[in-house]
């Protein structure tokens, strides 16, 4: 990687802007970069790759109690001269932003600007270079039918203001997210990803990934809908927490009557002792602060055997409704949550099942009635049919429909002792950074709809 | 740098013996404001300006960009893009020919969709919204409101080694608003909200001050509204929920690139083959599906797609039979199938894909009531609120936010929660009655969801409201 994207270089712009500020002014700006390479392959081959470098700088004036903010494309490359012209590009938008500000009624939630201390810290990591790359992930997998993407490469958040903030985080990571098909579209899928690249440990994950898929070359069982006993793969209780930060655990969803834990909060419905949920930054998937330099707790708990400790709080929904913020994002969603393991061993799984659905992952999720913390969604990948305690053919697709309330609540059995972790693989915009940790779980009476 | 010096910096970076390389510059200006309870929320600006290369050598594409739009940056990013393509040769998944990237004419580059300065300022914005939460607050019940708008100018450069250049700009609107109810422990939501290719003059008073007055009555009524009920009856969806449904159970399962599997990792498949085109029965008779980029203000409408093939209106579905797909010419040629000119990347830093862009359910002759008047038992549903389907494009469940029951031809009561599901193939032949012309309604979003690596896309959908027999209605928790 070529770095394109310094430190030095982010504070000494920073600093040179702070210099344009008039009276009354602060300024906090953000800084997300990264230089990717991502690799398209379909039928383990080559679709599209692609290089980006991206540096989304956002600089957020507050200004006579009215605030506005500016995003500008951002990347400080060698040519001479060039850190002038940034600079001026970005005094231009000061000014512009200076403008619009202007044009704005005060803001009666306005969020001070604040130091919130000095972070920094840089993951570092090795990567295949980009001749062996594609060479890595395809030359040993001609024979089968490999479909996803590599990304890799290096991200950094960054974060300055006025009142003396300074913080950084830089990591280099890379993820093959794939899955095998059979000739009768059957699929599984897996995940390799890290900060160092290893050959071998890559082969095991495909050798893992297509016995799995040998599993599955028995016909489809129709399962008509009804309500099983369920045991849900660490990838699939993923999904699921991915819709606890659309409209769950937000303080903002919460205040405004929207939120699927609000009845977990208002006490009318309770969660499993066995349900316990947290923010965990300790993971090093992404840093602490917040596009504000806001820093939360290492660890913060949500719902702690099953009782609510907290919603994720942003300073402005503070600001909004005479809050304590925690160091939440403004979009108050999960960046590195972890759900914690229960007594369930691997071994067991099957046994505990007896007779109903083993589900590796599912699809396409939403909520039904977010308020009544129903999510549908479908079912996808590797999943089974198992009868006594031993796996029979896998199923077509079908659909669930069933309450948080029920699958975290009363009818969760338990949780698996191993935990999986996730990097994050959202990609819209910009590579997202971050990821979860948690295990898998079994439940009876899961509902399943069409 | 002007456009002229960056021609000339293409020319000098570009080397010989490349089959065909392209330049996108893509600058955004955009004004994004949002409100809550009157008061400002969320002001922002955008100022993006990213330069895409691509690169088609021996039948394999590659791509680099950056918002290092410096010549050097340029050069770099051609240098990386060829770098990538010489590694990717020996695992080639197609061997793409040259006429997936036709010239194209120069056009007139003071080509640009209409009210493209925009002079208004964030605080012209606000005002209209805030005064749209002045008048939701002010309807008994009302317990939170919001209301978000945003104007998105974009201009593409785009130059070719093959001798083509183009320059063109659109202007995206983007709005809604948002008023929650509450009566007792019951909270209802309603929103109203849309995008289209217009400018900064559609942000009116006046029709914010009127359909936030509706948007506000309807969530309270919501309140006081008995649950959906649970059992299978005949269903009017809508033109703000048939977008969805047109979407998702005819846009996607049509994209080429789906069916030939280069979604399977993410998005999913198609139940639809190959061998369907031309064959296959989608729905009844008066299912009439056409891909439009002419519509003036729909939100994907454009003259040439984002490879430079020139776009225009074609049936997808004909009296109910599938006839092309939704495919690029890259998708055609792989797949020897007729397709239309969707091939779009949602900006700079992404390569071009198979997107749906505008797709419209044409007119059919029914009026509303008469429509209604067909029906003993059933129910009238508006406003997307849930979405899910299967990575097939076969089961689907979708939530609306408001619906009202339709009892011996004539609609009654209103109704809460109201959800309905079906399989995409027997839900379209279920398609009794499409609604006419004065019924039809432009809808779109700006966020369509696909791609490795991810790709959010604004589409369009115009539609008439239509009647569906015998569908699975229920409600909420």
């Amino acid at each position: 990687m070529e770095n394109y994207f310094k430190k030095e270089t982010f504070y000494n712009i920073g600093q040179d802007l702070f210099k344009n500020l008039e009276k009354d002014e602060d300024l906090t700006i953000a800084l997300s970069g990264e230089e990717t390479n991502y690799v398209r392959f379909n039928g383990a081959k080559v679709r599209q790759s692609l290089n980006v470098i991206q540096g989304d700088f956002i600089m957020t004036l507050n200004s006579k109690n009215k605030t506005a903010s500016l995003r500008v494309g951002f990347a400080d490359c060698k040519e001479e001269g060039q850190y002038e012209r940034n600079l001026n590009r970005l005094k231009d938008g000061l000014k512009e932003l200076r403008v619009e500000t202007s044009t704005l009624p005060e803001d009666p939630y306005l969020v001070p600007t604040e130091n919130h201390g000095h972070y920094e810290k840089e993951h570092v990591g090795s990567l295949p270079s980009t001749n062996k790359l594609m060479e890595n992930i395809l030359g040993a997998n001609q024979e089968i039918d490999l479909v996803g993407v590599y990304s890799g490469g290096r991200l950094l958040r960054a974060n300055l203001n006025s009142k003396g903030q300074k913080q950084w985080f830089s990591t280099i990571n890379f993820l093959v997210d794939f899955s095998l098909y059979d000739k009768n579209h059957n699929a599984v899928k897996e995940q390799y990803g890290g900060a160092n690249w290893n050959q071998e440990a890559f082969s095991q994950q495909i050798k893992l990934a297509k016995k799995q898929l040998e599993l599955m070359a028995k016909p489809k069982i129709k399962v008509p809908r009804g309500h099983y006993k369920t045991y849900f793969g660490p990838a699939a209780v993923h999904e699921i927490l991915g819709m606890m930060s659309w409209g769950a655990v937000s303080g903002s969803s919460w205040k405004k009557g929207e939120s699927a834990l609000g009845q977990l909060a208002d006490g009318t419905k309770k969660l499993s002792p066995k349900f316990s949920l947290q923010e965990n930054f300790e993971l090093g998937l992404c840093p602490p602060f917040n596009e504000r330099g806001e820093i939360s707790k290492e660890k913060l708990s949500i719902i702690s055997n099953g009782n609510l400790e907290t919603f994720l709080i942003s300073s402005k929904t503070a600001q909004e409704y005479n809050l304590e913020d925690n160091g939440a994002s403004q979009y108050e969603g999960l960046r590195s949550p972890s759900i914690l393991p229960g007594d369930l061993k691997e071994e067991d799984i099957l046994k505990s099942i007896g007779t109903g659905l083993y589900l590796s992952n599912l699809h396409y999720l939403n909520w039904s009635d977010q308020r009544g913390g129903r999510m549908t969604g479908m079912t996808r990948f590797a999943c089974f049919w198992v009868e006594n305690g031993e796996l029979v053919a896998p199923i077509e697709d079908l659909r669930f429909d069933e309450s948080l309330y029920k699958f975290f609540g009363e009818n969760l059995i338990d949780l698996t002792q191993f935990t999986e972790t996730f990097p994050e693989t959202g990609s819209y915009q910009n590579k997202g950074i971050g990821g979860s940790k948690v295990p898998g779980m079994i439940v009876k009476d899961f509902a399943f709809t069409l | 740098m002007n456009h002229e010096q960056i021609k000339k910096v293409f020319k000098e970076v570009c080397p010989s013996g490349i089959d065909f390389i392209s330049l996108k510059l893509i600058k955004t200006k955009a004004k994004l404001c949002s409100v809550k309870n009157s008061f400002p929320h969320s002001n922002k600006l955008v100022m993006d300006e990213g330069v895409q290369i691509e690169v088609l050598h021996k039948g394999q594409f590659s791509y680099a960009a950056t918002h290092d739009v410096s010549p050097q940056g340029i050069k770099a990013a051609v240098n990386k893009a060829i770098f990538l393509n010489e590694h990717s040769l020996k695992w080639n998944l197609y061997p793409f020919s040259l006429k997936t990237r036709p010239s194209f004419e120069l056009r007139n580059k003071k080509t640009s969709s209409k009210d493209l300065k925009t002079k208004t300022t964030l605080g012209e914005i606000n005002d209209v919204l805030s005064l749209a939460c002045d008048v939701m607050k002010k309807e008994s019940g009302i317990i939170h409101c919001e209301g978000h708008g945003s104007l998105r100018n974009i201009e593409t450069y785009y130059l070719t080694t093959n001798g083509s250049e183009d320059l063109n700009s659109k202007n995206l609107l983007d709005f809604s608003l948002k008023a929650i109810a509450k009566n007792d422990n019951d909270i209802q939501t309603r929103t109203w909200g849309n995008t289209l290719q217009l400018g900064p003059s559609f942000f009116q008073k006046d029709l914010f001050k009127k359909e936030a007055f509706r948007v506000a009555r309807e969530a309270v009524e919501l309140t006081h509204a008995p649950e959906c009920p649970t059992e299978t009856m005949d269903l009017i969806i809508l033109p703000d929920q048939m977008i969805l449904q047109i979407h998702e159970s005819i846009g996607h399962p049509l994209e080429l690139d789906r069916i030939l599997g280069d979604e399977r990792n993410y998005a999913g498949l198609s139940f639809i083959k190959k061998e369907n085109f031309g064959e296959y029965q989608y729905g009844s008779p008066k299912l009439n599906i056409t891909f439009d980029p002419t519509v003036e203000t729909e939100a994907a409408s454009y003259s040439l797609d984002d490879t430079g093939v020139k776009a225009s209106k074609e049936f997808i579905i004909k009296e109910g039979k599938l006839l092309r797909g939704l495919g690029s010419l890259e998708s055609q040629e792989r797949t020897n199938l007729k397709g239309v000119a969707c091939s779009r990347m949602s900006s700079w830093n992404r390569p071009p894909i198979d997107r749906m862009a505008n797709l419209n359910l044409e007119p059919g002759v029914a009026t509303f009531d008469s429509m209604v008047s067909q029906v003993k038992r059933g129910i009238v549903m508006a406003t997307n609120k849930s979405w899910s389907i299967d990575d097939y494009r076969n089961k689907f469940q979708f939530g609306c936010e408001y619906a009202q029951l339709i009892e011996d031809g004539r609609t009654t009561k209103i109704v809460k929660n109201p959800n309905y599901r079906g399989i995409t193939t027997p839900f379209w032949h279920n398609l009794k009655e499409v609604g006419d012309a004065k019924s039809r309604e432009i809808f779109g979003t700006a966020y369509c969801g696909k791609g490795e690596p991810n790709q959010a896309i604004e589409v369009g959908h115009a539609s008439p409201a239509c009647l569906f027999e015998n569908i699975e209605v229920f409600g909420g928790a």
